[in-house]
């Protein structure tokens, strides 16, 4: 084993670490931006102060897991970039809009605030649907045609009703009285959706990628793989009865295990994103470019490495104390 | 690739760039200006300082997110609009890129929300090392992006085999021939912007009526600051400028609109630069004095742009270059007549109308400035991406004509938009906070 065989082994997982926490961490304050319009004025102001210390950092994520496929696998990053230049374009749009509107909200006059949060929801919503195509594109190897467009679509709409599941839960944890009730109620809602576009992106991608297909149906790996489609099973069924459950206990005043929705949500996400690592590694851009011939040289992934490992416990520790910091019910924000 | 989806691809970059710096020339010096105004409060124990505190946190927390979303968008261009970029010069950008994200974001993003609504729930000294933090991380970002930057402009410290750059020594990278002075540079110039926002906003909330001592704090600060940073900014500049001649003399010759080799070249105040007729149309010019500058002596010779063979386009730097220095002086003026205006502690409450409206004109003086200061740098490289190693064009990707129109048009009308929203947002918040300013002095008047 050498070092050009194991570096871009590294570097594929820590882009994935990047990619995944952000998922986990942006899904949720995308996933308050989508639910934002169901809320009133108040409910408004506490969603966006629960997820206010925290979106700046959060959005930090998909800048390492770009900047890393750049870095990292450059030859990868103008391939898959230039694949999806219409899906980026409209995500990045959709991220300075939201992030934008966030701040505007607060600060503009007050007859513009509607507007701002329609812009908050809309973007939200716009960045969410545009990840999830940008993931239907790249695991169809960037097909051509109507089918593979369709999956492309149907991948945007699961990830905001997954994104939308997040911030449902993230809010539970966050909230309580009236505003968390309703957070209650719409997870309840995104629970149905995200089970289904995880059900319907399970059983497609097989289909119009066979290579895929083949990773998983093969003997002995299909037993390894078993425990991911249970494990899924197992967590929507967790939800499924907590979450009424909860709803009761509320409504009496008891939010003991408040936090339960959000922990499994974010289990079904790792479940799901280490079966999409499974599918696709050790491809880059699947069907055309494995992670060794899309390495940078290994000169320049020895210093980014030494660099990392430096100084990824740190960012996860000081991560950590911010969200420490800001730990139990949101409270209103303010700038003192 | 044709010639026009280049063209419309360097648009494309350009806007996003020049979008995009407005902002980190706001935060990486108003996140110290902050941190000033923090340890003055803990030395003081005076709240003007905290209430000048608590009104520019909020115009940094909005520079930071629209500098945070419009960084996001770069991240991303590299690979769709410059493919060859990284494939040619990969081992050394990535690192340096990777770096920025690593030690520099993540510090600057993971300390901001403990910064901006952290005061309740820790401790004072840790909400000052928060600021701190965030303050450091913004200038370490600056600190790699720029060396990234300088390198590409005078490249070190590197080998040519197959075709793609080697490193051979990290630090001959880093700190490049003109790294030290473009860093120095950049960091006066956000000092400068900040400054200028600093005095002309509050200047704006006295003309509205706001007389708050946190107000006239933040206003004397501005001008002093200004007042201080402006005769630094110049010897700097002068500096860059040698280095400039020394490392890119074709960009040299440029800014000054030197066609022809000449001893004795003058300073143009004015021209219209021909590249039909390889001169100067119009020129005016003051005899000797660019020699004088440039080689500290008047009958100094400037190579002209006939020595090289490829050189950048004359008139957008030469223009870029006057407008830059115009500003600048203009800048020196200003701050210069303000402090005198406010010395020995004169109250900034007593400052004439007119040098407040003026104030508010040279708001974002300091923008107007830094763009055109990276004109001069970035058009003045062309045609190269890294001097002497890759050119623009080779590094272009595949992207066809109409689609980097389309996103080209959709990041301007979207950039217009922010810009405006932007600028009103500033502004109204000085309104209300002179209205509420106003609102507690007179409640002060109505208890006594």
């Amino acid at each position: 084993m050498n070092a050009a065989y194991w570096l871009p082994v590294i570097f594929a997982g820590l882009m994935g670490l990047a990619m995944l926490v952000y998922v986990v961490l942006d899904g949720f304050d995308l996933g308050v931006g989508l639910l934002l319009p169901l809320a009133d004025d108040a409910g408004k102001d506490r969603m966006v102060a629960s997820i206010g210390p925290f979106w700046d950092a959060n959005e930090t994520w998909l800048v390492l897991g770009a900047g890393l496929l750049l870095v990292a696998f450059p030859m990868a990053h103008g391939v898959v970039f230039g694949a999806l230049y219409i899906p980026v374009l409209l995500m990045l749009v959709g991220l300075i809009l939201r992030g934008v509107a966030f701040d505007f909200r607060v600060k503009a006059r007050d007859p513009h605030r509607p507007w701002w949060n329609a812009i908050f929801a809309l973007g939200s919503l716009l960045a969410s649907l545009a990840q999830g195509v940008m993931l239907g594109r790249y695991l169809t190897g960037f097909a051509e045609g109507v089918l593979p467009w369709l999956f492309a679509l149907l991948v945007g709409a699961g990830l905001s009703a997954a994104y939308a599941l997040l911030g449902a839960c993230w809010l539970i944890m966050k909230t309580d009285g009236r505003l968390q009730a309703r957070a209650i109620g719409w997870a309840r809602h995104s629970v149905a959706g995200a089970a289904l576009a995880v059900l319907l992106v399970t059983g497609v991608t097989p289909l119009v990628n066979p290579a895929i297909a083949a990773k998983w149906f093969a003997l002995p790996q299909l037993f390894l793989l078993l425990p991911l489609p249970l494990g899924t099973v197992a967590l929507f069924a967790l939800q499924l009865i907590i979450l009424p459950r909860l709803a009761r206990r509320q409504a009496v005043g008891n939010d003991r295990y408040c936090w339960l929705p959000f922990a499994a949500t974010v289990g079904i996400v790792l479940l799901a994103f280490w079966g999409l690592a499974y599918s696709v590694f050790p491809q880059v851009v699947i069907g055309r470019m494995d992670i060794w011939q899309a390495a940078s040289d290994p000169e320049a992934l020895w210093i980014i490495l030494w660099g990392a490992l430096l100084v990824l416990p740190c960012i996860i520790a000081y991560t950590a104390f911010a969200y420490r910091v800001f730990w139990g019910k949101a409270d209103s924000l303010s700038y003192q | 690739m044709e010639l026009d989806a280049l063209a419309l691809a360097r648009s494309q970059f350009a806007a996003n760039i020049s979008f995009h710096i407005l902002f980190p020339s706001i935060n990486i010096a108003l996140a110290w200006v902050l941190l000033f105004f923090k340890l003055r409060y803990l030395r003081t124990g005076r709240q003007a300082w905290m209430d000048a505190y608590g009104f520019w946190v909020k115009i940094f927390a909005l520079s930071f997110a629209l500098g945070v979303v419009s960084g996001v968008t770069m991240s991303f261009q590299f690979g769709t609009n410059w493919p060859g970029y990284m494939q040619t010069v990969g081992n050394i950008a990535g690192p340096l890129l990777a770096y920025e994200i690593l030690t520099a974001f993540f510090l600057e993003a993971g300390f901001l929300g403990i910064m901006l609504f952290g005061r309740p729930r820790v401790s004072e000294r840790v909400h000052t090392f928060a600021t701190l933090l965030v303050a450091f991380g913004n200038s370490l970002s600056a600190f790699w992006i720029i060396a990234l930057n300088s390198w590409m402009q005078t490249p070190a410290g590197f080998v040519m085999k197959d075709g793609r750059a080697h490193v051979s020594d990290w630090l001959q990278v880093i700190f490049n021939p003109s790294m030290p002075y473009r860093l120095t540079h950049m960091l006066l110039a956000s000092g400068l912007t900040v400054a200028f926002l600093l005095a002309g906003l509050s200047a704006y909330r006295q003309l509205k009526g706001d007389r708050s001592a946190g107000n006239g704090a933040a206003l004397k600060t501005g001008v002093r600051l200004a007042a201080l940073l402006i005769p630094l900014q110049i010897l700097v500049g002068d500096a860059h400028g040698l280095n400039t001649m020394e490392h890119q003399p074709a960009k040299l010759a440029a800014i000054e609109g030197v066609w022809h080799t000449e001893r004795g070249a003058p300073l143009l105040l004015f021209a219209l630069p021909n590249a039909d007729t390889q001169r100067n149309d119009y020129a005016v010019g003051i005899p000797h004095l660019a020699s004088l500058i440039i080689k500290h002596d008047p009958d100094g010779e400037i190579r002209g742009l006939n020595e090289f063979a490829q050189h950048p386009p004359v008139a957008k730097v030469f223009w870029s270059f006057r407008v830059m220095v115009g500003v600048g002086v203009l800048m020196l003026l200003t701050a210069w007549f303000g402090a005198w205006q406010l010395r020995r502690d004169r109250p900034a409450a007593r400052l004439d109308r007119r040098l407040l409206c003026w104030l508010v004109g040279m708001t974002f003086a300091g923008w107007v400035a830094t763009l055109a200061g990276w004109y001069v740098t970035e058009i003045g490289r062309q045609p190269w991406l890294v001097t002497g190693v890759l050119t623009t064009a080779q590094a272009a990707g595949q992207a066809t004509t109409s689609m980097v129109a389309g996103s080209l048009l959709t990041y301007l009308a979207l950039y217009a938009g922010l810009l405006l929203a932007y600028v009103s947002v500033l502004f109204h918040l000085a309104k209300k906070a002179a209205g509420q300013a106003d609102a507690a002095v007179v409640l002060q008047e109505v208890q006594v």
